[in-house]
Order: structure tokens, then sequence, then C-alpha cells
């Protein structure tokens, strides 16, 4: 097993058991069917309504890695999708493919341009990330009911509709996007020296800084790249739904992304990241709230589920709760009770990362 | 506070005799001013005693919240489960008012509850040395989801033990009034006052605050005092729920979303700096008051939407912090 299997291996092995629960509850959970080249099922949906939290947890990921969070990309979701679908409602031919590339230009560039103000605010200024997009967080969603006037915006407009329900070669459209994302993303952080200088100034701002790395373009740049993501996210859930909700479109997709960031085992604390660890969690997440869904009970109980699965894998990954519950083993290859991904060295953490 | 500091403290000359960790709460209290001013020359009917002291009726659950908020965000901590503790406990009292239990054997019940919550809160943050914020965020998951798992719907309230608590008001001169909600969140803001300011546990919460390694070096109970921080914040939302309760005379478990960001608002419009350490109880009502007056005046306003509260708000945090950033930062500096 190599080393990124097996630092996934307690995620993969949640999304098994909660898959098995369905098998038990529904036979009919598993089942695939082909119809005019699409996919469809449960799996498929999984996948699917999956989608923007992966997206959302991508950015979330390299902002978490520089040392930072964000609070903000619930209401960028909304703000995104808010500015497309106005803009796509006041074209003459909705169906317009230029029309609707510059909706989306403009939509990404907006969500893009308020992560590089999220990012100054904490590199340039130096406040600390919660409280700079804190800021976001409570005036985004009023600005997203700004642009649509309060109303939600209705559009019905085809090439808009394939980004969030198109299908193409039987998986739906908005898969590809997420794999070109994350795709894009590893190659560029993980072939180049890119990742490293982000881990280097999420472990250390001030020291990378003086070692010659621009901390300050790297911070921007990463919360710019989570303006992106959640952008593009924004566009998947209005184009789902044909339309723009600024109330609730990304509502609790913070709060989410966070959780799928922390299962994927990377820690909080910043200085490391794990692409795919997010990506797994991103799905654990969707799976729970699918099977949930699928077995009958109230769905808004997820969130009990929820806030058992953040305590355990937050006690899981706390040096302190291993040190106290745990006999200490230095056996690097124990299976059991292995430090999670992303695991800290034992030190005790004062403050919260700037 | 000492001497010396006091001297480092006042504002760049010499002859202006303001301490600097005074100036974030005077400017709050001056836009208090300003806005009941400038609403009471615009309309006609808002320059009245009632309509500030409507102020504190409409917001004494947030209020409340709010007091216990301060102290967690002012030994740096930070507290997201305040909305959903509230709504778990308009529920609750609601669900046992439903069942016939009477108002005064309900409420120790939902208090504790609400206790209970904050105190296993604040023993994760502190004995596992995880993140408040992540904890916290557990905490919201759970009592939203509890709220869901007794009941998806809303239920009104019709006990007669709480309609009549509910309906009492204390009449002031010249035909002013303010509810039993408005009262018990003044007497919690009066409580928390005396322990942030009179005893060595409120000392403890600023010293943790300040530098928690010096804290813990200089023999300070903290663990103690981190511990019930967290406890008594989930006791303020409970209160606040009930207060929420008879507000509404409804319980339910969509009720109150978001409320932690107000409470958080309020306590840094309040001048409280979000590291912690630097605050006051006093500046987290007036950010409460701020708050409530941007509601008021948009109200009163008529044609501005109610999505520009968010928008002001949002500015007013921007402000806010930026001016702390400015007037802390001169001291941190001045301390190098």
């Amino acid at each position: 097993m190599s080393a990124g299997l097996r630092r996934l291996s307690w995620p993969l092995i949640a999304i098994a058991a909660l898959l098995l629960v369905d098998l038990f509850f529904g036979h009919a959970f598993f089942a695939l069917r082909m119809q005019d080249g699409h996919l469809y099922g449960n799996l498929v949906d999984i996948l699917r309504f999956g989608a923007p939290p992966m997206l959302v947890a991508l950015g979330m990921t390299i902002v978490i890695a520089t040392g930072g969070i964000d609070l903000s990309v619930g209401a960028l979701v909304a703000i995104s999708g808010a500015t497309a679908c106005v803009l796509i409602s006041d074209l003459s031919n909705q169906n317009s493919v230029a029309g609707v590339l510059g909706a989306i230009t403009v939509a990404l560039a907006l969500t893009t341009a308020l992560g590089v103000w999220n990012g100054m605010l904490v590199a340039v200024v130096g406040i600390q990330p919660i409280v700079a997009t804190l800021i976001l967080m409570v005036a985004g969603r009023g600005i997203a009911q700004l642009i649509t006037g309060g109303q939600i915006v209705t559009i019905n407009s085809s090439p808009y509709n394939v980004i969030g329900n198109g299908y193409w070669l039987a998986l739906p459209f908005a898969l590809y996007l997420v794999a070109a994302m994350y795709g894009l993303t590893a190659a560029l952080s993980r072939r180049t020296a890119l990742g490293l200088l982000i881990e280097s100034v999420g472990g250390n701002a001030e020291a990378s800084r003086l070692a010659g790395v621009r901390s300050r373009s790297l911070i921007i740049l990463a919360y710019a790249f989570s303006g992106l993501c959640s952008g593009i996210a924004g566009l998947i859930v209005s184009s789902g739904i044909k339309g723009a909700d600024g109330n609730n479109a990304g509502l609790w997709f913070e709060l989410d992304a966070i959780l799928a960031v922390v299962i994927g085992g990377t820690a909080l604390r910043g200085g490391r990241y794990f692409l795919a660890g997010t990506l797994v969690g991103a799905l654990l997440i969707q799976t729970l709230t699918t099977t949930i869904y699928s077995i009958g009970v109230p769905p808004e109980t997820t969130l009990l589920f929820k806030a058992l699965v953040v305590t355990a894998v937050c006690l899981a990954q706390s040096p302190a709760f291993r040190a106290k519950l745990v006999q200490p083993r230095r056996r690097r290859v124990s299976t059991g009770d292995r430090p999670p991904p992303g695991a800290q060295p034992p030190e005790r953490a004062v403050d919260v990362p700037a | 506070m000492t001497t010396v500091e006091n001297a480092r403290d006042r504002l760049g000359t010499p002859h202006r005799r303001i301490p600097v960790r005074y100036v974030p709460v005077l400017v709050t209290l001056s836009l208090v001013v300003a806005m009941f001013t400038a609403g009471s020359l615009h309309y006609p009917y808002f320059g009245t005693g009632q309509v500030f002291l409507n102020l504190f009726v409409d917001n004494s659950f947030l209020l409340v919240a709010v007091v216990g908020m301060t102290f967690v965000i002012l030994t740096g901590g930070i507290d997201l489960s305040v909305g959903s503790v509230v709504a778990l406990s308009t529920l609750l009292c609601a669900e046992l008012a439903g069942h016939g239990w009477p108002a005064y054997a309900v409420f120790p019940v939902v208090l504790l509850v609400g206790a209970t919550l904050g105190l296993a809160m604040g023993s994760i943050i502190h004995f596992f040395e995880i993140q408040p914020f992540i904890v916290t965020l557990a905490g919201m998951f759970l009592a939203r989801g509890l709220c869901y798992a007794i009941t998806v719907d809303a239920i009104s309230i019709t006990n007669p033990s709480f309609t009549r608590i509910a309906g009492y008001s204390l009449a002031l001169p010249w035909e002013l009034f303010l509810t039993m909600g408005a009262v018990l969140s003044l007497v919690v803001v009066a409580i928390g006052l005396y322990f942030l300011h009179l005893t060595s546990f409120g000392r403890t919460v600023y010293a943790i605050g300040g530098n928690r390694q010096s804290a813990v070096l200089m023999g300070l109970p903290v663990a103690r005092t981190e511990v019930l921080v967290y406890t008594i914040s989930g006791t303020c939302s409970a209160l606040g729920g009930i207060l929420l309760s008879f507000y509404m005379l409804s319980g339910s478990g969509s009720l109150a979303v978001g409320m932690e960001l107000d409470a958080i608002a309020a306590v840094v419009i309040g001048g409280t700096l979000l590291t912690g350490g630097t605050g006051y109880l006093l500046g987290s009502l007036l950010g409460v008051l701020v708050l409530g007056l941007i509601k008021t005046l948009i109200t009163f306003q008529g044609t501005l939407s109610s999505w520009w509260t968010k928008i002001v708000v949002g500015l007013l945090l921007l402000a806010f912090i930026l001016l702390q950033r400015l007037v802390f930062h001169r001291q941190a500096v001045s301390k190098q």
C-alpha cells in the first residue's frame, strides 16, 4: 500500500461502511442505469451533488495550507451564481454562447477579486484570517441579495444549463470541471515548487519571507484561488437549480469545506496539505448526506452525524488526546492507532495560526 | 493596567488624556449617539425614549448571548455554537411547556443543557488542545442536529405560565416600559460586569487572552477559567434562547440561524480584540445597540431592503477591525 493510500485509509473505510449501510437498507442504491446515453443512479448523484463542495474544499485546502482559513466561500458561491444569473437574464438571447461565456467570466472575475481582497486583508493589513474573511461572510450574502434585488432570479439558458445539469460521455459535466481543477492544482503545485512554497508559508510565514519566499503574494494567491473555486462551485449550484438564490445558495458550504479538509488529513494549523485527502473527505460528506436521504432518516439529522465525525477526526488528530488516551507507540507501521494523515509533531500549540 | 502601561497608553501627544485602550469603545459610543441623533432628526417618531428602550426589548436575547461571547473572545477563543444552542433552548422550552411543565421547572433544565454543552466544548478545547473554532463548530452541528432530532416543526407556546411571564413588563416614568426579557438581559450584563472587572476570575480571563503562556507560568487557574468561560457562554446562550422563546412565544430548530455572527460582530464593534486580552463588556453592549440601531433605522427608512443590514454590518466590522489594527498596532510597536 502506498503512503498516500495508507493516509486515506480511514476516510475510505468510512465511505465503504456507509455504502454497506446503503446495501442493507435499499438494494436499489447501487443500481445504475443508462438513459439517453446518460448514467443515472445514487452513486452518480453522490459525485454530481458532491461537485460544488469538492471544488470549494479544494480552494479551502490551499488556504488552510498557508495557515489561514476562508469563511467567505459560502457567500462567494451565492455571489457568483447571482452575478451570472442576473447577467444572463439581461441578455436578449439567453441561449447565446458568447453571452453566457461573458457572464461566467464576469462572475468568476468578481469572486476571484473578492478572494484577492481577503488575501490583502490577511497578508498586507495583517488581520487574522478568521476575522478577515468573516467580513465577507457577513456582507457577502447581503451583496448577493443586492445583485439579485432580493429576488430569486430564474433563467432559461441552455448553454448555462450544461454546467450543472449537462452530461458528457455518460457522466455529469460538473465532474469534468472538478477533475480539471484538481488535476491542474495537483500538477501546478506538485510538479513545480509552488506547493512546497505554499507549505513553507503555512509553516512559518515570517521565516519563509526571510528565506526569500514571497509570502504575501503566495497568501493572496491562495485566497484568490479559493475565490475562483467558490465561483465555479457557485456556477454549478445556480445552473443546477436554473436560478440564483442569494439567501440559500452555498449555505453552510464553508463548514462542509472545512470539514472535508480536516477529514482529508490536512491539519488546520497549516504547513501541509493533501489534495486527494480533501477529495475523499468531500466525497465522504456527500455519501453521508445521500445515505441519510436514502434510508429515510430526516435529512436535518445529518448535522448530528457531522458533529460526531468532526469531533472524532479532531480528537484523532490532536496530539494531546493521543498522548493522554492512547499508549504512545513508536512503531511506524502499526495500523491500529497510527497517527492520522497530516498529524503534527506533538508540540503544544498556544495560539491560533495567524 | 499598571501605571507604566498607562503612561505608554496615551495617544501620540502627551496632553491628550484618553488611554488608547478606551478609543474603540469611545468610537462605538459616539457611533450610537450619532446614529440615534441622525435618526431623531430625520424621522419624526424616532427620537423617543421608547424607541431607545425597544433596542433592548428587541435584542434582549442577543445581548445575553453577547455577554457569554465577550468572555470567550476575551480569552482569545470563539464560540460558533451560540445560534444553535439558542435554537435548541427555544425548542426545549416549547416542547417541555407543551408537555405541561410549568415555566419555573423548564428554566433550570434548559440552562443545565446549555451549561453542559458549554462545559463539554470547553473541556475538549482545553484538555485536548483542539482549536476552539472547530470544536464549537462541532457543537453548532450537534445542537442544531439535536433540534431536528426532536422535531423539524415550529412549536408555539400556549402554556399559561409562559404567556403570563412573557406579558410582564416593567413600567417606567413617562409611560415608558421594558419587558421582562430586557430587564433580565440588563441584569445579566450587570452580573457579567461584576465578574469580569471585580473578581480574580475576570482578571484571569484577561490574562489568558493577553498571553496564555504567561498566565500558565504565573500559576493562574487557566484550565478552570478556560472551561468555565465556555460553560458561561453555553449558559448565556441557553438563557438567550429562553428570552427568545418569550419574545416569539414559539420554539423551532430553525430560529437564530447565523446569530453567532451577529454576536461576534457586536463584540468586535464593541471594541474587543478577537485575539483576546483587550476589550470591555460595556463595549459589547454598545455593539448590540449599534446592530439594533441599524435595523431600526432601516425599518424607519422603509424603502431600504433588509439585506442592507448585512452589508452595513460587514462594513462596520471592517472599519472597526482596521481601527483596532491602527490603535493596537501602535501600542504593540511601542511595547517592543
